[in-house]
């Protein structure tokens, strides 16, 4: 078997290696376990961008487009089974959807020259792009997230939550605890007083979390969860009552799969987000025509439109701007990993762009640099409908208390240079 | 006709009590720890390191140290993923606060701690058996799982509460952190692994395997012909639990290089492990190698078979790998209880008589 297993592996390499006329984008996506129901939309999104872009301008800058699809289940182990099966191959960028793996990665991809862009997850001193030089988490992280859900809380009480009780429901993991600093250092700005509730993993068994909410009545609940964590906590949230309107989830916490189980009891609830939802825009007739009723739907076709399937849809096509941006920075269609990571530092997304890809209003305006991996961190707050059955975003893009979030990044990559003994700065 | 032993003449105690008394067994034994030491760590690469080797060797080391308290002493435990974690953290710790001092004594020093832990968990084997002791032995995973997540300290009050491996070295040559070889992680682990085995194997020969064996197969008889049962229950949570902790440490430090505790060790870790010396073979070394093979090789070879060779959607392959392993578990199960070393066992026995069996 051993040595079948090297033919295998080695017909695998010699096949794949050498077409270098590509520009190959991996997806280590999940579409099963625990977190498929998210996964799902999210991989189907992504992989269905680079297929519109295929069929309809035959690449990027001319260049085809080939996508390696590779299951993790959201577990690292098979994450950097999938991470070293396709780095070989030329990958340009990893987006790995899962705060663990990408921990993971870091300092792999590092070490290998290949970026990494973490959207909206992963580590959040990532921002600083002189410590972390492949790691991107534009257009907003965790900590931007934790400071949209204060402020909107501030908002909403005219400026004054002291003396308040926030909880924060969260997923026991890397992941889950990435705010916990920056709400302890939001409440001592503003006077809150926070409540820690873990879920551990997967999430289903929250009873006894949701009976100290019932018991201590917080004012708001913040969640940071994932997966069938979500449909759990908007249902014990529903069975005790809880007002929706006072209860916020960040973006991961967002989607339709986590409210609808709920039925109408979760009407009002709210999630953070930083893209726009539902399919009212011209690049959606692009897809409907050239890949959607062209047959050639990632998956089983059916989430187009889904707020994950959107955010997908966002991060691949954030990634191909940036390629793009690779491309005419130097002067070449068959971009490397390198020339990717400067494309990447060199993205700029502005509306007449978004307009001009056919997205108009559907993201924040951004500039990343070498100092600032992570964009000017814009949010809004969308909530459910219930009857409707669609999200709704009821703020503008308003911007994170960089004052209070500034530092806190600062001095986390500071210690993580320390400690990887990696020298600051932009060459 | 070529397997035999005819003509194999011992002639002394110690050349026929050796662990290979056949000469072709030696033979392949010596060729096989050639390759393994001298062939492999020129050709392999990344992908087969990391991906294969890496997971193979470890889960390996949990396999003989779980093997040695379940196979040998009869003591079942669902501790491992936890006992795992202790490895991990310990190495972690020492790690960051000895920076200077070779990883190499920091991953025996870790298994030494996990033995002490291994031991402490190990005392309610004392008064309890069986399906009980598992239980006792599960909350050691809960409980241990939970204690790493909740006390800062164990993960020096990072925000995250995952745990970092950073670069250290071995004369001079990196063995963690990303900077790291495919060669030197892998003959690193390697030396762990055969140093394991063989003290193993060299234990249960003896005469405290001798003991855990007689605890194992009766213990009231065990008692009465004059086996301590504090003492052999205890070695064997210890010795166990020592090689367990070299595995969790070697995995979080130069397999995984970062770990979140409740991902990375499990309670589904501890059954994983467990499985692999059930198929494998309960009371065997070479049943521990090969259970791990099993299920750690298994997986990789089906999915680079399904995606990689038939090129099907991903979902499909990874849904269709568990009904492909999990029912060649049951067959292999219901073909030979006593797991892939009974069967390797028998496959020899069977070649001896080659090609004239009675």
């Amino acid at each position: 078997m051993k040595l079948k297993l090297t033919t295998l592996a080695l017909g695998a390499i010699m096949a794949a290696a050498p077409a270098m006329a590509e520009l190959v984008f991996p997806s280590l996506s999940y579409r099963t376990g625990p977190y498929a129901a998210n996964g799902i939309p999210f991989a189907d999104g992504y992989a269905d961008y680079f297929t519109l872009l295929n069929e309809r301008d035959g690449g990027i800058g001319g260049e085809p487009i080939r996508m390696i699809e590779c299951e993790t289940g959201y577990n690292t182990e098979k994450g950097v089974e999938c991470y070293e099966a396709t780095k070989g191959e030329g990958s340009l960028v990893y987006q790995p959807l899962s705060t663990g793996i990408t921990y993971q990665l870091i300092p792999k991809v590092t070490s290998d020259g290949i970026p990494m862009h973490s959207m909206g997850y992963g580590r959040t001193s990532a921002k600083n792009g002189e410590v972390f030089r492949y790691i991107f988490n534009y257009p907003a992280n965790y900590w931007d997230g934790a400071s949209h859900a204060i402020k909107h809380i501030l908002d909403i009480n005219d400026g004054d939550i002291s003396g308040q009780k926030i909880a924060l429901v969260y997923h026991n993991s890397a992941y889950g605890k990435e705010p916990i600093r920056t709400l302890e250092d939001l409440a001592e700005k503003h006077g809150y007083e926070l409540m820690l509730l873990p879920v551990d993993h997967p999430g289903q068994e929250q009873k006894s979390q949701w009976l100290q909410i019932r018991r201590e009545r917080p004012d708001n609940v913040i969640m940071w969860g994932w997966g069938v964590m979500n449909q759990v906590a908007i249902q014990e949230a529903v069975n005790i009552r809880y007002p929706m309107e006072d209860f916020i989830g960040i973006w991961w916490s967002g989607s339709e799969n986590d409210v609808k189980p709920a039925g109408d009891g979760a009407d009002g609830y709210k999630a953070l987000t930083f893209h726009n939802f539902g399919t009212d825009y011209p690049l959606f007739e692009d897809l409907q025509e050239y890949v959607i009723d062209a047959g050639k739907a990632a998956g089983a076709g059916d989430q187009v439109g889904t707020v994950l399937y959107n955010r997908g849809l966002y991060a691949a096509m954030l990634a191909a701007e940036a390629a793009k941006t690779a491309q005419e920075i130097h002067d070449t269609a068959a971009i490397t990993p390198e020339m990717m990571r400067d494309g990447m530092e060199a993205l700029e997304i502005t509306e007449e762009k978004m307009a001009d890809l056919g997205l108009p209003n559907f993201g924040p305006e951004f500039k990343v640099s070498c100092e600032n991996h992570g964009g000017n961190g814009f949010g809004a707050v969308a909530q459910w409908d219930a009857s409707a059955g669609d999200w709704t975003m009821i703020t503008d893009y308003f911007q994170s208390d960089q004052e209070v979030l500034a530092p806190l990044i600062e001095a986390d990559s500071m210690a993580y240079a320390e400690e990887a003994g990696i020298e600051p700065g932009c060459d | 006709m070529i397997y035999r032993e005819a003509g194999d003449f011992k002639t002394s105690y110690a050349a026929d009590s050796q662990t290979f008394p056949i000469r072709l067994d030696r033979l392949g034994y010596y060729v096989i720890l050639l390759v393994a030491f001298l062939v492999v760590p020129f050709v392999v690469n990344d992908y087969w390191a990391n991906s294969v080797l890496l997971p193979f060797l470890i889960y390996s080391i949990a396999a003989i140290g779980l093997n040695i308290l379940v196979g040998y002493c009869g003591q079942v435990s669902l501790g491992t993923g936890g006992f795992m974690a202790v490895g991990a953290y310990a190495v972690y710790k020492l790690m960051t606060a000895f920076p200077d001092v070779s990883i190499f004594f920091h991953v025996i020093i870790a298994g030494g701690i996990t033995a002490c832990v291994g031991v402490l968990f190990g005392l309610p084997s004392l008064r309890i058996k069986g399906f009980y002791l598992a239980v006792a032995t599960l909350a050691a995973q809960f409980f241990l799982v939970w204690l790493f997540n909740r006390v800062p300290w164990f993960y020096n009050y990072s925000a995250s509460g995952q745990i970092t491996a950073h670069e250290r070295t071995v004369f001079g040559i990196p063995v963690t952190g990303p900077e790291t070889s495919a060669w030197a992680a892998y003959l690193f682990c390697l030396v762990f692994l055969v140093a394991s085995a063989i003290i193993a194997r060299n234990l249960t020969r003896g005469m405290v395997g001798r003991k855990w064996m007689a605890i194992r197969d009766m213990d009231i008889a065990a008692e009465i012909i004059g086996v301590d049962p504090l003492r052999a229950k205890l070695s064997a949570f210890a010795v166990s639990s020592f090689f367990i902790g070299i595995s969790g440490a070697l995995f979080f430090a130069v397999y995984l290089g970062a770990v979140e505790v409740g991902e990375a060790f499990g309670i589904n870790k501890s059954f994983l492990v467990l499985f692999m010396i059930i198929i494998g073979g309960l009371g065997s070394i070479f049943g521990s190698f090969a259970g791990a093979a099993f299920l750690v090789l298994l997986p990789v070879f089906l999915k680079n078979v399904l995606v990689g060779t038939l090129g099907w959607p991903t979902d499909t392959a990874a849904h269709l790998e568990l009904v492909i392993v999990g029912g060649l578990i049951i067959i292999f199960l219901i073909a030979e209880p006593h797991g892939l070393a009974q069967l390797w066992r028998l496959a020899k026995e069977k070649l001896r008589l080659w090609p004239f069996p009675y």
